[in-house]
């Protein structure tokens, strides 16, 4: 039975129980001629919760964990020397599953009825003919252990969708029988859903943090694969990033501070450009500005933010990059070869923060009280004395911690720099030179034709980890400052 | 000097500070002041009383214009301070409320030192020539708002970390350093406890001496103790105006005596 089939049943048990427990309720408190406890949909709400939440939990488990048992299992049946020689394990494991989902397809066709693809004495050269025939993809020639092996796969995976079907209708029907008698009038139907609904919560909060977690663990079994392969201090500290893709990357110089530097440049003249006109834009926008410019300049300026980063990435190529080239190129001061350049990328990135800075500062702005203001201007100040005097203090904790959010997100970028910064890794202190950043090489590293056991391409998870490990960090001091910030009001 | 016969008394009035006639003070459609006429003497508290929603504080923001920093507010009628008129365009707002300065509600020091704060005012108008001059000048309006031995040994440490009434009477402090000639005090004592208030109403009392103050107060006790004229504001008009003991005495208007004994607000 297809799993969609499955969801749909548990559902509508899940109905059906809802309305008998809400029925079974109210019938009770009209024989006993007692209030009910709750509301009578709570009743309702209990069965439902009841039906559904073990049923599909046990479902979710057991499509995770039968894949895996599966696999182990079958594995077990190949024999060391059907495996050959530059092959794996795990290549063989992917071609007994293509032969299993090979008959699947074959059986389902009605090319060959469920006895024959079960059979374990069937020829492997006819069913191999036959699945060719019938236009299923089948790589290399089946052996007779592959076969045999994907005739287990498909037993036991059938078995287990079997058992897990019968497991979760178990589950919802005695979940219902559960709810269904406990709905009498003076049970507390109320606080039981209440319980359901802060476990729902929990439930949403964990899976956002394990996610978190998950793709630390993801980088960081990449990570250490990585310095298995290429010594740690030469990453670190290596002045040179100049990857060869051949002889699987043996003589690679991989070192990251040029990236650093690179990403550091250029998120630098970025936030030079972001900071000043962000934070102007939300003094202008919060402390001058009357309701009518306010409701119409706020949402414009935060139309920036909504635009796409590769089109950020067009405009530096297109328009930004060729511009500086007419002013500090050959023709004019003669410092910047190419339109690619820090300053290209800096200044389009500058941009697109913008919106950034100026709407986390607005906010922080109009949380300082208005009673500051009435303070300074009833001691004779003008408005940019109180901007500057009592306003911008008062704010600074949280405008730094907006400028560290609006940092991390610039050391992440990486289509504008991809489109406007170049490719070349370089130590440079001219910003008109072309550089790169760590998001733009774990790009060009990943999109390559490297294998992926090379320290080429899993230099990529490192340099990913080290940028991660960075933008946590900036993160954590700007969240701990905003922290520290709304504290001195409340 | 109080004890004059009262003709001769309201003689004497023709001396006045703020001369204030035919104010109309609208919130976007609504007429929130309503031809308010009054005159206030100059080096006296004057307290504006009545209940919530009256006026009162609003009429007081118009002495200083602290009205024009809300962009719904329309002021229409005279205000003379010694007989300039305020609303005349001519007069700068910012130059007018250095010489009026207002105490708020909510003690609202800024988030800075104590010195910092009192010296907030006379470093914008440029009050001191250099840095004696102006300690010279936190000195002294601590001292006058009875503030210098509590905080004359933690000069550096934040205004904000003192009790509530210590942080009112800094802010009277930082009011009196750009040397007004009136203050305006929009319900003082609010926020604090009665011991703090008996030390506020005690200050505002000397500072009755050199300057003309117009006090909003809720407390009509407080009006008793610490006024020498009392107006009695309702619904947007200016009911009576008079010499307190004789408003709360004698009131000759039926509302003001049913405020006054508490028969509604």
């Amino acid at each position: 039975m297809p799993v969609v089939w499955l969801i749909l049943i548990v559902l509508a048990i899940a109905v059906v129980g809802y309305v008998l427990g809400r029925g079974r309720a109210l019938a009770g408190a009209a024989s006993e001629h007692v209030k009910l406890h709750s509301l009578p949909s709570y009743y309702g709400s209990n069965v439902a919760m009841k039906v559904a939440v073990p049923a599909f939990l046990i479902m979710v488990v057991w499509l995770l964990a039968q894949p895996i048992i599966v696999n182990n299992s079958v594995s077990g049946l190949i024999p060391e020397t059907a495996i050959a020689e530059g092959s794996s394990r795990g290549l063989v494991l992917a071609e007994v599953r293509r032969a299993a989902s090979g008959l699947d397809n074959a059986v389902a066709a009605g090319i060959m009825d469920e006895d024959f693809a079960r059979n374990a004495r069937a020829d492997f050269n006819d069913i191999t003919t036959r699945l060719r025939d019938a236009g299923q993809i089948v790589t290399s020639q089946i052996t007779q252990p592959i076969l045999r092996a994907a005739q287990e796969y498909r037993i036991l995976n059938s078995t287990g969708r079997l058992l897990m079907t019968i497991a979760v209708l178990l589950a919802a029907l005695a979940g219902a029988a559960w709810g269904i008698l406990e709905s009498k009038p003076n049970f507390r139907a109320r606080n039981t859903v209440e319980q359901g609904v802060k476990a729902l919560l929990i439930a949403a909060a964990s899976i956002a943090i394990l996610t978190t977690v998950g793709i630390v663990f993801s980088l960081v079994f990449n990570t250490i694969e990585f310095f298995r392969l290429y010594p740690a201090l030469d990453f670190f500290f290596g002045l040179t990033w100049s990857p060869t893709f051949s002889g699987r990357g043996g003589n690679s110089e991989l070192g990251i501070i040029p990236l650093l530097w690179g990403t550091f440049y250029i998120s630098f003249v970025a936030l030079i450009v972001a900071v000043p006109i962000g934070l102007f834009a939300a003094v202008y926008l919060s402390e001058y500005a009357g309701p009518k410019v306010r409701a119409v300049a706020k949402p414009l300026l935060e139309i920036l933010a909504g635009i796409p980063t590769i089109v950020y990435g067009l405009f530096a190529l297109l328009t930004v990059g060729p511009l500086l080239v007419s002013i500090f190129g050959p023709d004019g001061v003669g410092i910047m070869q190419a339109g690619t350049a820090v300053m290209t990328a800096g200044l389009v990135m500058g941009i697109m923060l913008i919106p950034f800075v100026s709407s986390l500062s607005d906010d922080i702005i109009n949380a300082v009280p208005q009673a500051m203001r009435d303070g300074s201007y009833g001691l004779g100040a003008t408005k940019s004395e109180t901007v500057k005097q009592v306003i911008l203090p008062a704010a600074l904790p949280g405008i730094v911690g907006a400028i560290l959010l609006a940092a991390s997100r610039a050391i992440g970028e990486t289509m504008i720099v991809v489109l406007g910064a170049g490719a070349a890794a370089r130590l440079s202190l001219n910003p008109f030179d072309a550089m790169t950043t760590v998001t733009a090489k774990i790009v060009s590293q990943l999109t390559g034709d490297a294998d992926f056991s090379s320290p080429v391409a899993l230099v990529a998870f490192a340099l990913g980890m080290t940028l991660f490990i960075v933008t946590l960090g900036l993160n954590v001091v700007a969240l701990y400052i905003v922290r520290k910030y709304r504290e001195q009001y409340d | 000097m109080k004890e004059m016969p009262k003709i001769d008394k309201a003689d004497e009035m023709s001396e006045t500070k703020i001369a204030a006639s035919k104010v109309q003070v609208y919130y976007g459609t609504t007429h929130a002041i309503k031809d308010v006429d009054i005159n206030i003497q100059p080096r006296s508290v004057t307290a504006f009383i009545g209940p919530s929603g009256c006026g009162k504080s609003t009429f007081l923001r118009t002495i200083n214009r602290m009205n024009d920093t809300i962009d719904i507010c329309r002021v229409e009628g005279e205000i003379l301070i010694d007989g300039e008129d305020i609303y005349d365009p001519k007069v700068d707002p910012v130059q007018l409320r250095a010489k009026v300065g207002m105490v708020f509600q909510k003690p609202n020091p800024f988030p800075k030192s104590i010195y910092d704060n009192v010296a907030y005012g006379p470093r914008i108008h440029g009050l001191a020539k250099n840095k004696s001059e102006l300690d010279e000048i936190v000195a002294s309006s601590l001292q006058k708002a009875g503030l210098w031995e509590e905080a004359k040994d933690r000069l550096d440490e934040p205004g904000t970390g003192m009790s509530g009434g210590q942080q009112q009477r800094l802010c009277i402090a930082r009011a009196i350093a750009v040397n007004p000639e009136v203050i305006l005090m929009d319900e003082p004592c609010s926020a604090l406890d009665p011991i703090a208030t008996a030390k506020v109403e005690e200050l505002i009392d000397e500072l009755r001496e050199n300057f003309t103050i117009v006090i909003v107060t809720h407390s009509m006790q407080q009006a008793a103790r610490v006024s020498q004229r009392t107006a009695f504001f309702h619904l947007g008009i200016l009911v009576e105006e008079g010499p307190t003991q004789d408003i709360f005495t004698n009131p000759q208007d039926k509302r003001t005596q049913d405020y006054i004994t508490g028969r509604f607000g």
